[in-house]
């Protein structure tokens, strides 16, 4: 369960979120939407605490992953991004082998049983509905797959060190029509065990893909309610605007 | 209007084409000049033009070559059975034109008949007599004194050879190998010393320094590629050969190690701006995919940043051992410049680009020495050109990417 309590971020002076309260269930799909430029990709990234990348940013208020505040000071950030699996726009498999790329979280967590390596590979392809495909070509460069497949190939990448939330940020912009519906079957089958949250610019993609949608503007939360509400009779104006693709 | 805007452009076209094609001209013309006077080496002869060797008309030796000779006149051979074919036996008796100055006083200061007639009295006289004279002292007649034939400098002399004694009379020895394992062993050297600290400041620039630190430091250490080499050279001379001789208790501190100290010092701005480049390079998905599987800091650099730039990074050391390659100056200053082959890296060495600058000035034009000095600067120009090329062929592999 991840959980926001009046959430502020600032990009030096830009005040980039305001006041951000949430609540995401676990083995949920949330989707967040909303115009470009309004903070949704920066309040997905508050969550694995890619933001911190970014010299001159400020987050207050609390961020709960099952009930932890991950902006502790306590909190290594290495470990949180072990159980905050990231699947990014593009798709950025490393210039190694497939085999490698699944390999690598595991890898830079000192796992060296060569066995568990080679099982935690396969399971995160399968997972990831890879696997029939590259079964046979484990140690061919990651690059010689199609941009689907390498998607594909990140999300199983996150997988392999078996995180409990996955955060997608547009995970299908860059694909074409039938790679992007299976990373939405995809979506469906991983949230039996994965929290997910997916920012996209998609809105049928929201309405197919998620339980629940949070509509930003501006910085602000403007609606978070069920998915189908929020598509069928949202209560804010805005929100029947973007929704309805009057602006956006 | 537009007619004399056409006439500019054409005329603009014209001198940018001409000056382009005058500077490839010029550049080749340079590099056939080098490899022009270098191949005249091959066929100078072995003893200095305008003198000649003699000996006994009895005496069957036909051919000596330069090894032999040398060994002669620096007395390592005193009989005949050491050197030629073996037909000739007996002592060797040396004859240089101050020897016959000392036999007949006064009478051999210009060449004329009566200076020719001694000298064919003092052959005459020695059987054993190997004599090295001008060729206007030389009798007309072959019945006394018979001229050897020396050949031509070979190639195997010259690439295999371990002696570089350019200046001895009468044969110079002119072995390139004591100057190419100095260069190679400098340069290898410099290399070794310059790449931990280079690719640690290249690390340290691109993953880990502040932003105002990078713009402190980037061109402070782009300036120190800018400093003249005899600068360098000075610092060496005054600061590091000391340094050296008390550190490790050298009879003297000019030595391989301190050229290669100073080549490192040297090749730094080089390795570091071409390695934090090809760092920077690294595309921001692949570190933040890194770092979002939970990668720490280090693992990304080691595991995903190095991997990447790897091509970057040889191709920086490589253009590095390219400039501690051709460096003149400083290692000129700081290694001794004794041509022998390198044994330890406490001696004095002497590199090929340290070898021309200080021989070209005494090297009569033309000459075997001259000559000599310029084929080894085609096999400067060989080797930095095959360090270039493969610089660029490692760059552009690794622009290619992918691989597993």
């Amino acid at each position: 369960m991840i959980e926001t309590k009046h959430v502020d971020f600032y990009y030096s002076s830009f005040h980039a979120l305001k006041n951000i309260s949430m609540r995401m269930e676990a083995r949920t799909v949330t989707a967040l939407i909303g115009p470009s430029g309004c903070g949704k990709s920066t309040f997905l990234r508050l969550f694995n605490r890619m933001n911190d990348l970014i010299d001159d940013t400020r987050v207050s208020g609390e961020c709960l992953i099952d009930g932890e505040d991950i902006y502790h000071k306590s909190v290594a950030v290495d470990e949180l991004r072990k159980r905050v699996g990231m699947v990014f726009q593009k798709p950025n498999p490393f210039p190694k082998s497939i085999f490698e790329n699944v390999a690598y979280g595991l890898r830079v967590n000192d796992i060296r049983d060569k066995s568990f390596i080679a099982y935690r590979v396969e399971a995160s392809l399968r997972a990831a509905a890879l696997w029939d495909e590259v079964k046979d070509k484990l140690r061919e460069s990651a690059f010689a797959l199609s941009g689907g497949q390498q998607q594909r190939l990140c999300i199983a990448r996150a997988l392999a060190v078996s995180p409990s939330v996955l955060l997608m940020d547009e995970p299908a912009s860059a694909l074409d029509p039938i790679s992007t519906s299976k990373i939405e079957e995809l979506i469906a089958d991983l949230k039996k065990e994965y929290t997910i949250v997916i920012v996209t610019h998609n809105m049928q993609q929201a309405a197919r893909v998620s339980d629940h949608t949070g509509f930003f503007m501006m910085g602000e939360l403007v609606e978070f309610g069920e998915t189908a509400r929020i598509f069928s009779c949202p209560e804010r104006e805005q929100t029947r605007n973007y929704v309805n693709g009057r602006f956006g | 209007m537009k007619g004399s805007r056409r006439v500019i452009k054409y005329i603009a076209e014209g001198l940018f084409t001409l000056s382009g094609g005058i500077t490839s001209f010029a550049i080749l013309l340079i590099v056939i000049f080098l490899f022009k006077e270098g191949a005249g080496l091959f066929s100078s002869p072995t003893v200095e033009r305008g003198y000649a060797l003699c000996v006994h008309a009895s005496n069957p030796t036909r051919v000596l070559d330069a090894r032999e000779i040398k060994r002669a006149f620096d007395g390592e051979a005193s009989a005949w059975q050491e050197i030629g074919t073996g037909e000739m036996t007996g002592e060797i008796a040396l004859l240089r034109l101050e020897d016959l100055d000392a036999l007949y006083p006064g009478e051999m200061d210009e060449a004329g008949e009566a200076a020719r007639r001694r000298v064919e009295e003092a052959i005459g006289d020695r059987p054993g007599v190997i004599a090295f004279l001008p060729e206007e002292y030389l009798p007309e007649s072959e019945e006394v004194a018979r001229r050897l034939e020396t050949g031509n400098v070979t190639g195997v002399e010259f690439f295999a050879g371990g002696e570089w004694q350019p200046t001895v009379a009468p044969a110079a020895r002119l072995g390139v190998l004591p100057l190419l394992l100095g260069t190679v062993w400098v340069g290898f050297f410099a290399i070794i010393l310059a790449l931990v600290p280079g690719l640690g400041v290249a690390i340290y620039l691109s993953e880990l320094a502040g932003a105002r630190a990078r713009a402190w430091l980037k061109p402070t250490i782009e300036l120190l590629a800018g400093i003249p080499s005899v600068v360098y050279g000075f610092f060496g001379l005054v600061v590091l050969v000391p340094f050296i001789q008390g550190m490790f208790d050298l009879p003297v501190g000019e030595s391989a190690l301190a050229g290669s100290v100073v080549l490192a010092i040297m090749a730094l701005p080089t390795i570091i701006t071409i390695a934090e480049d090809a760092m920077r390079g690294t595309p921001r998905a692949l570190r933040e995919a890194s770092l979002a599987l939970g990668a720490t800091h280090w693992q990304t650099i080691y595991r995903v940043v190095i991997p990447h730039s790897s091509s970057g990074i040889t191709a920086a050391a490589v253009l590095g051992i390219g400039r501690a390659v051709g460096e003149t100056m400083a290692v000129l200053m700081v290694t001794g410049n004794a041509a022998v082959i390198p044994h330890s890296l406490f001696e004095p060495v002497r590199t090929i680009p340290a070898t021309i600058a200080a021989e070209l000035g005494e090297a009569p034009v033309g000459g075997t020495h001259y000559q000599a000095l310029f084929l080894l600067g085609c096999i400067l120009f060989a080797i930095t050109m095959a360090i270039n090329l493969s610089a660029e062929f490692i760059a552009a592999r690794g622009q290619k990417g992918g691989g597993a």
